[in-house]
């Protein structure tokens, strides 16, 4: 049924959807991968969680709150902060800390510019039909070059760990010893949305463009939506990126421009 | 004790394995004055490396203090005292690149930043151990073992410290790359009449006679008094 320019789906057609899963089931059995289970759980999976948040943002919209808004986003972030971290390898006293508070500053910072100075929506802020999808989609890109970043720095100081500590036998001060590494880390951090940046339009077509093509959205207005929300990526990226360098690198060099490594610790190890 | 003459002075440094009481390191006071030449030796795993990383503050220490020039030594200051009492590791830290980028990257530092690489220096001390100017273009995985050793002993001896740390420095070296780098060092350390001193920690015998005037033994994280 064609609503307001958009198919609105019925969860029969949902179903004739999910029936596309049993080609992929039908591959695993022929070859023997042995991923039936896997992808049983996958597929399950992606529907209840995607049902859960379908159902917690009918709830948000409708409520209207400021708070509730706000609990989702604050909800939204932690998780985001949380997961940069799962995603790498080591560990050190704080991190958890350094990743949330670069994810929040970062993308709550670029999320409000998107409101307020280009939607112009400064007043209604906490309206859920903005807010929450540009910090949804903020929060899942920066979360990335946040892990990305973090990720390369602990490797490098690792890996080099002799160089950083050669430069503080000369004389180095500890951004001296580290600048390497921390630059390393922003770079990695950084450079898959600029790739993403780069090919966008041309090898695939963003989401949330997508999106707006199938709910009606002329192409001209669905093109500048998404070249806004790329920019407001792009710049959480940047920003969080090297909030977490830099709040990693507080950390891991004391005051007395010692490389604290023993700090550093692989994952599931204490 | 009298601290005239002292350059490095340690007093009761301590340091014990993070999170536990169990000592790494107890009670160790070292005094360090121009001219002196100090070998530590001991078995494995008695505390002579941590000894020497904590002298150049390259570690937090637990317990006691180093002193420089009968001053203790704040943060702000930590990086100028390392370029005066410079540690050598034992395998040496090369960054990609050629000799010459090697031996050029202190400069890059602050610390040094009033002073310019000085290549006919670097070069006349290349030349006392039998190397050409041509080494200095040669690139970082070209070189062997000994070789990296020399750059590493060269890039800290051109920035002029006062004391160098020395932990193992010939360790993996052949006997004649050992006399090599053994000779760079005495020829720095007499250069300046009695000002300069260095710690030599080795678990060789007869290098620790052969480098220094004093060896002094360590075991189990503690100083003892040796020949």
């Amino acid at each position: 049924m064609t609503v307001d320019g958009y198919i609105e789906l019925k969860a029969w057609q949902v179903a004739i959807a999910a029936s596309l899963v049993l080609l992929n089931a039908a591959i695993s059995l022929g070859l023997q991968l042995g991923l039936g289970r896997s992808l049983v759980v996958a597929s399950m999976r992606m529907v209840v969680q995607l049902l859960l948040i379908g159902y917690v943002l009918r709830w948000v919209f409708q409520s209207d709150s400021v708070l509730t808004v706000l609990a989702l986003a604050v909800i939204m972030t932690i998780i985001a902060g949380v997961a940069a971290v799962r995603r790498t390898e080591r560990r050190y006293p704080g991190v958890y800390w350094a990743s949330s508070v670069s994810v929040l500053v970062s993308s709550w910072l670029v999320t409000s510019f998107g409101i307020a100075a280009v939607l112009q929506k400064a007043d209604t802020w906490y309206e859920p039909q903005y807010a929450i999808p540009i910090l949804g989609m903020i929060l899942g890109n920066t979360l990335n070059g946040i892990s990305l970043g973090l990720n390369r720095l602990e490797d490098e100081l690792v890996v080099h760990r002799n160089l950083v500590e050669m430069s503080l036998t000369l004389g180095a001060t500890s951004w001296e010893a580290a600048r390497g590494p921390v630059r390393q880390a922003v770079r990695t951090g950084m450079i898959p949305m600029i790739n993403s940046m780069m090919v966008t339009g041309i090898v695939s077509l963003p989401g949330m463009m997508t999106g707006q093509l199938l709910s009606g959205v002329s192409p001209l207005q669905a093109v500048k939506y998404q070249i806004v929300i790329m920019f407001l990526i792009a710049s959480g990226t940047a920003l969080g990126t090297v909030g977490v360098v830099l709040l990693s690198f507080r950390r891991l060099f004391n005051r007395n421009h010692q490389f604290q490594s023993g700090l550093l610790t692989a994952a599931g190890h204490k | 004790m009298d601290s005239a003459g002292v350059l490095l002075d340690a007093q009761g440094l301590g340091r014990f394995v993070p999170g536990t009481q169990q000592w790494l390191l107890r009670d160790v006071s070292l005094a360090v004055r121009g001219g002196d030449r100090l070998a530590i030796v001991g078995p494995t795993g008695s505390g002579k490396t941590l000894l020497l990383r904590s002298l150049a503050l390259l570690d937090p220490i637990d317990e006691g203090r180093v002193l420089w020039l009968s001053q203790t030594i704040s943060a702000r200051l930590v990086p100028a005292f390392r370029s005066q009492a410079t540690y050598l590791h034992q395998r040496p830290a090369l960054i990609e690149g050629t000799v010459e980028d090697n031996l050029r990257l202190p400069f890059t530092f602050r610390i040094h930043a009033h002073q310019d690489f000085d290549r006919r220096r670097v070069a006349s001390m290349l030349e006392m151990v039998g190397r050409g100017a041509d080494f200095l273009a040669r690139s970082w995985h070209d070189l062997s073992g000994g070789e990296a050793q020399i750059v590493a002993l060269v890039r800290a001896l051109q920035l002029n410290p006062t004391v160098l740390l020395l932990d193992e420095p010939t360790a993996s070296l052949d006997a004649s790359t050992t006399q090599t780098i053994e000779r760079l060092i005495s020829h720095w350390h007499e250069r300046t009449n009695g000002k300069r001193a260095l710690i030599w920690v080795t678990h060789d015998r007869q290098q620790s006679t052969r480098v220094a005037q004093r060896v002094v033994q360590m075991n189990a994280g503690k100083l003892l008094e040796g020949t």
